[in-house]
Parts: structure tokens; C-alpha cells; sequence
């Protein structure tokens, strides 16, 4: 069934589409972001693909892709975190690394689709699908709280699910998990205050990646 | 003095009726909405964010606490996706203890929902009969994994462990008499099994007693008929799913058209509503409490005559057994490397998705062959649900906005992650 859609994909939309691959049941789609306008709204309105839910979208960061953190070329006594070893990022990887991935549903056809459109990091900027899905709004909003990707067209881009004035965009790579600022009530001054964090950031099990299987 | 036209009203986030920590403003003319925008985030944890600095079975508790009042369908969806990276396929015992307990976990959403939808509207009682009812089904989490709400039950390759043989029984104290322990203790004397089948027994007729109160009760019907209405179209372009879907029409169940686990072998129907309004939502979601309890009687028939492993026997996934580690050594390398470093998931992406009791859950997961997932994304039912407010209530009177997010069913761990 994912071939013959995959089939159906290729004949419809080959020119606008960059790669297209199956993995586990699940076929995804690479297009570049002048042709995800045309694209969708084709996946909506083709007969033969009827798409008529947006069930997800999301931001993904492709700026560690690939990278562990275990090197244990030397040991040294500071226990757990003796061989972890934070990489610098090439100027190559920096060019793809932000994208966002959309997950299509027909619920007449019974099939799904996946859709995954790299941002080219100057403008940050991606159409908006609102207009062909209204469920991608807040979809949409929380990928701009949450990466910082801008959706041109969307009608009321604020941030969703971060405190009211909060600064940056926490599910970046390179956004500390442990955060940047801490708030307290101080008692002097009798107000919130922000302080920068106090505690640090901790590696309990180092990232891993092994290929020999 | 001036005449005022709109105003603006903040509701919540500490409002009984926001279900949590909703928080929304709301534009009225008069008594009428003219707009409504719900603030989230309140809850935000960064689950999906946790979830990337952590092996892939440390995080399976962090899904127990996204939608709390239904565990385990959220971690059915996480382990469903581990799997489907890794590759594996799960015993049928397993598969069908993880149906047994999905249903379990629906009826436990379901009168959650009924009770607060109830005491939203003013039906004071349902709450009391709800948890009345979720009380047997809370001990059957227990019994099974040591907790009443978060479970961590469901393991990538089966479930932590197979049903236990007994009951636990309640202890003499001076608080109760004989007569009343004896009566306490009178559907623990069996298995696991033997106390849910007594429960399938009775939920039934719990149910009749639910629709006599509230189906065909005027206040009620007032309250909720016409209200909220989406048509099929609105639904589609919403992102709707699940029992809101079905309450505008549409025959859409993943663990019909979709099948997961042993969906496909068990007999159940899939309610539909009519009208699309709060009502017709309430009757479908009071007809999937029955049709669940179906699926458990069948479940626990099966489970009764089929004994067999509960987990792989695959040591690289699953922990081999505690008293094989006592005198092989391989046992404790395989036991030492999955609780310290876990394991490593091939490269790739999959996105699996379950009937959760509010809709689909989906779990959309990027592995780059780490330890750790790089990517994980929580597609939550509620989030699509709660973002319809504004269309849902617009023209509404504002005891109508309390209706329409009793009958949206949101849950704000899932919604605000």
C-alpha cells in the first residue's frame, strides 16, 4: 500500500519533489520550501490522495545529528562525565538544520504521509499552512516558540507554550536543558527577580551511538 | 455613564471548571462570546526535550505523566514506536495484556470525564459514581505494577511483568467490622482475572445507571444539546480525532482501520454521533465505556486459556531474569549494559499512533542510532482539540464555554507536554 502510494506521488508530483523514501511502513517526502504551497494543496484536494487532516507538525534541529559524546581515548577520575566531549559543529551541517516535518492523514483512503521541509537559516521562514489546514495554527505557533521558525502567512504567530515574556527558543540543540534564567521572589525588593541559572548542566548516561549490528 | 459594549474576561487558570490550568481570555458582548483564546503552557515541562538527554526506557514514566488520567495509552503509543524502530514484535500474551489494560485505561479517562463533564454542568452525583467505579480499576493497576496512576507497565518487546495469581486483600482495622472485610475482600480471592471479570460483570449495569441520571434528564439535555456543534468538514480542517471526530459523524477508529496489537481478532463496534453537538459526543463516549468493557471480557477469556512469555526474550531490549543473573555471566553483562547505557535504536524515524481514549496519540520519533531518541514528538489529542475553542464557543453563552471544554475531554499534561 505505501508503494502504490509512493507510485501514485511519483507520477503526480515528481518534479516538485526531492527524494522520497519508505522506512518502516511510513513513506516520506523531502521538498524544498517555494514548492510546499503547490504540494499540499495538491495531498488535500487530489482525488486519488484526499489528505484532509494535518495530524501533526513539528521543528526538528538537525544541528548535533549524529554525534555521541563518548570518547574514551583517556580516563580520567571525574567519573561519570570522564569521557564526554562536547563537539563543534561544521559549517556544513549548519546550512540543513532546521526543518519541519508535517504528518498528513486520509481518513477517506486510509493512508498517511510524511512531509519533511529544510529552512535555509537567513530568513528562517516557511509558508504557512494554515490556510489549507486550520489545525496547523497552534501547531504552528508551538514550532515557532519552541525553534524559532517563522511562518509567513500565519495569522496570530505568538508563542504558545512558554511563559508570558520568556526569551529564546528552548528546543534547540543549543539551548541548555537546565535553561538560562532562574526566577525568585525577592523578599528586599518585593518582586520576581531573574537570576542566571544556578545549578549546571548533567550527564547522568552519555549519548552513544553504535554501528555494528 | 458610558455604555460599555465588549468586555473582556480572564477565566482561569485557577478556575474548577479550566480542568486543570487553562487559562483563557474571553471576549463577550453582553453574556455572548464574541472570542475566546485560550492561553496553555502552564503545565510545560519540556517532556520532549527530557526525553532527548535520556536512554529510551527512562523516558516510558514520563509519558505516564502527560495525560494523567490515561496512562498507559500514552506509553502503548512511546513503546509502539521503539518497537517499530527496533524492529520487534511482541508476544501475543503481551499483546493482549496491553489491549486488556488500554481498554481498562479508556474506562478510567471515560468516568473521569463523565464525572467532571457532570459536575461542570451541575450533576454533582456523577462524580461520586464515577470514582466509584474507577476505585476497582485503580487496583487493578496496582496490583499489577506496584502503582495506582503511573504505571511504566508497557516495555519496548511486552510488559514489565506477567498478571499476578493474586489479589491484595484488605487488612482488618478497627474502623471496619468483620462483616464489612469479608465483604471487602470478597471479589479478591481469585487472580487479577477473576477480580476484573467481577468488575466486567457489574460495569455494565454501572453504565445503565450513568444514562439513567444524565441521557434523558432535562437539565442535562438543556445544558448540552445543540452546543458546540462542528460539522464533518470543520472536524477534518480541525484536526479532530477520536470521540470528537465520531461525534460529527465520521467512523474513524485506529483500532479498526488501522489495527494495532490484537485489535484486528477482538469483536467491538465504533459508536457515531449525529449531530456533532456536546451531546452527541456524550452519548458516544458512554457507548465506548460499554464497548470497552467488551473488549476486556474477551481479553480476559483469552488470557485465562493462554499462558506464555509477557516479554522478549531478546536481552539486548528486555532485562533477563533476575535469578538467571545470579549465576550466568552473560545475563549480568546484558543487565549492566541495558540499565546503564540502554540500547542503541537503528537510524531512522517512525511515528506510531494509538486510539487513545481523547484521540490519536502519536509518538513521532527521530533516532540518528544513539542511545537516546534526537527527536521525539508528542502528537497530544487535546492540543488540536483545545485549539477549536475559539470556533467551538463563538456565539455561545459563557455557561456554554464551560460545557464545551467539559465535553473536549482536555487533559492539560498531554496538552502543554
Amino acid at each position: 500500500m505505501v508503494k502504490s502510494l509512493q507510485n501514485l506521488v511519483k507520477q503526480h508530483l515528481a518534479e516538485k519533489i526531492d527524494t522520497s523514501r519508505v522506512y518502516r511502513d511510513e513513506l516520506t517526502l523531502e521538498l524544498c520550501h517555494e514548492n510546499l504551497l503547490e504540494v499540499v494543496k495538491l495531498l488535500r484536494d487530489h482525488d486519488e490522495f484526499q489528505f484532509e487532516q494535518l495530524i501533526d507538525l513539528c521543528g526538528v534541529d538537525y544541528l548535533t545529528y549524529g554525534q555521541d559524546e563518548w570518547a574514551t581515548q583517556e580516563a580520567t577520575s571525574t567519573g561519570f562525565e570522564r569521557g564526554r566531549e562536547c563537539k563543534k559543529n561544521t559549517s556544513e551541517q549548519q546550512e540543513r538544520r532546521f526543518a519541519v516535518v508535517y504528518h498528513l492523514l486520509s481518513v477517506t483512503l486510509n493512508h498517511r504521509i510524511r512531509l519533511r521541509v529544510f529552512i535555509s537559516q537567513e530568513t528562517m521562514m516557511l509558508p504557512s499552512v494554515v490556510g489549507i489546514w486550520n489545525s496547523a495554527n497552534w501547531f504552528e505557533r508551538e514550532a515557532f516558540d519552541l525553534y524559532g521558525i517563522l511562518f509567513e502567512g500565519h495569522p496570530d504567530l505568538r508563542r504558545i507554550l512558554t511563559d508570558y515574556g520568556f526569551i529564546g527558543h528552548p528546543f534547540r540543540k543549543d539551548f541548555p536543558v537546565v535553561g538560562e534564567l532562574e526566577m525568585r521572589f525577592d523578599e528586599e525588593k518585593e518582586q520576581c527577580v531573574y537570576e542566571p541559572v544556578s545549578i549546571e548542566e548533567r550527564v547522568l548516561v552519555p549519548r552513544v551511538i553504535r554501528r555494528n549490528k | 455613564m458610558a455604555e460599555i459594549e465588549h468586555y473582556t474576561l480572564n477565566f482561569g487558570p485557577q478556575h474548577p471548571a479550566a480542568h486543570g490550568v487553562l487559562r483563557m481570555i474571553l471576549e463577550l458582548d453582553g453574556e455572548t462570546i464574541e472570542r475566546a483564546d485560550p492561553h496553555v503552557g502552564l503545565l510545560h515541562r519540556g517532556t520532549e526535550k527530557l526525553a532527548e538527554i535520556k536512554p529510551y526506557n527512562q523516558s516510558i514514566g514520563y509519558m505516564d505523566r502527560l495525560d494523567y488520567v490515561s496512562m498507559m495509552c500514552n506509553e502503548h503509543a512511546y513503546v509502539l514506536a521503539i518497537e517499530k524502530l527496533l524492529g520487534i514484535s511482541v508476544p501475543v500474551r503481551a499483546q493482549y495484556i496491553r489491549v486488556m489494560f488500554s481498554e481498562i485505561t479508556r474506562i478510567l479517562n471515560h468516568l473521569m470525564w463523565l464525572g467532571a463533564h457532570g459536575l461542570d454542568v451541575g450533576a454533582m452525583t456523577m462524580f461520586l459514581y464515577c470514582f466509584r467505579d474507577r476505585e476497582p480499576l485503580m487496583d487493578a493497576y496496582e496490583a499489577v505494577s506496584g502503582t495506582r496512576m503511573h504505571a511504566t507497565y508497557f516495555r519496548p518487546g511486552g510488559v514489565y511483568r506477567d498478571l499476578p495469581e493474586t489479589m491484595p486483600l484488605y487488612d482488618k482495622s478497627p474502623w471496619r467490622n468483620d462483616k464489612k472485610l469479608k465483604e471487602l475482600n470478597e471479589n479478591r480471592q481469585g487472580s487479577l482475572l477473576d477480580f476484573l471479570w467481577d468488575f466486567t460483570e457489574k460495569f455494565d449495569t454501572s453504565v445503565d445507571e450513568y444514562e439513567s441520571l444524565l441521557t434523558e434528564n432535562r437539565i442535562w439535555k438543556q445544558r448540552l444539546v445543540g452546543i458546540g456543534v462542528v460539522s464533518p468538514e470543520r472536524a477534518y480542517q480541525l484536526g479532530f480525532t477520536g470521540p470528537m471526530l465520531r461525534g460529527s459523524g465520521i467512523a474513524w477508529d485506529l483500532r479498526k482501520m488501522q489495527p494495532y496489537e490484537v485489535y484486528a481478532d477482538l469483536k467491538f463496534d465504533i459508536p457515531v454521533g449525529r449531530n456533532g453537538d456536546c451531546y452527541d459526543r456524550y452519548l458516544v463516549r458512554v457507548e465506548e465505556l460499554r464497548q470497552s468493557n467488551r473488549i476486556i471480557r474477551q481479553c480476559i477469556k483469552w488470557l485465562k486459556n493462554n499462558p506464555g512469555p509477557v516479554i522478549v526474550d531478546d536481552h539486548k531490549v528486555a532485562p533477563p531474569r533476575r535469578a538467571a543473573m545470579k549465576d550466568d555471566m552473560e545475563s549480568l553483562i546484558h543487565h549492566f549494559k541495558l540499565f546503564t547505557e540502554g540500547y542503541c535504536v537503528p537510524e531512522g524515524e517512525a511515528y506510531a499512533a494509538v486510539e487513545h481514549p481523547k484521540g490519536e496519540f502519536g509518538i513521532y520519533m527521530l533516532s540518528d542510532g544513539a542511545n537516546k531518541p534526537y527527536r521525539l514528538k508528542i502528537r497530544a489529542p487535546g492540543f488540536a482539540h483545545l485549539s477549536a475553542m475559539d470556533e467551538m464557543s463563538k456565539g455561545h453563552m459563557l455557561a456554554d464555554v464551560v460545557a464545551i471544554i467539559g465535553t473536549m475531554d482536555v487533559v492539560f499534561g498531554e496538552i502543554d507536554r
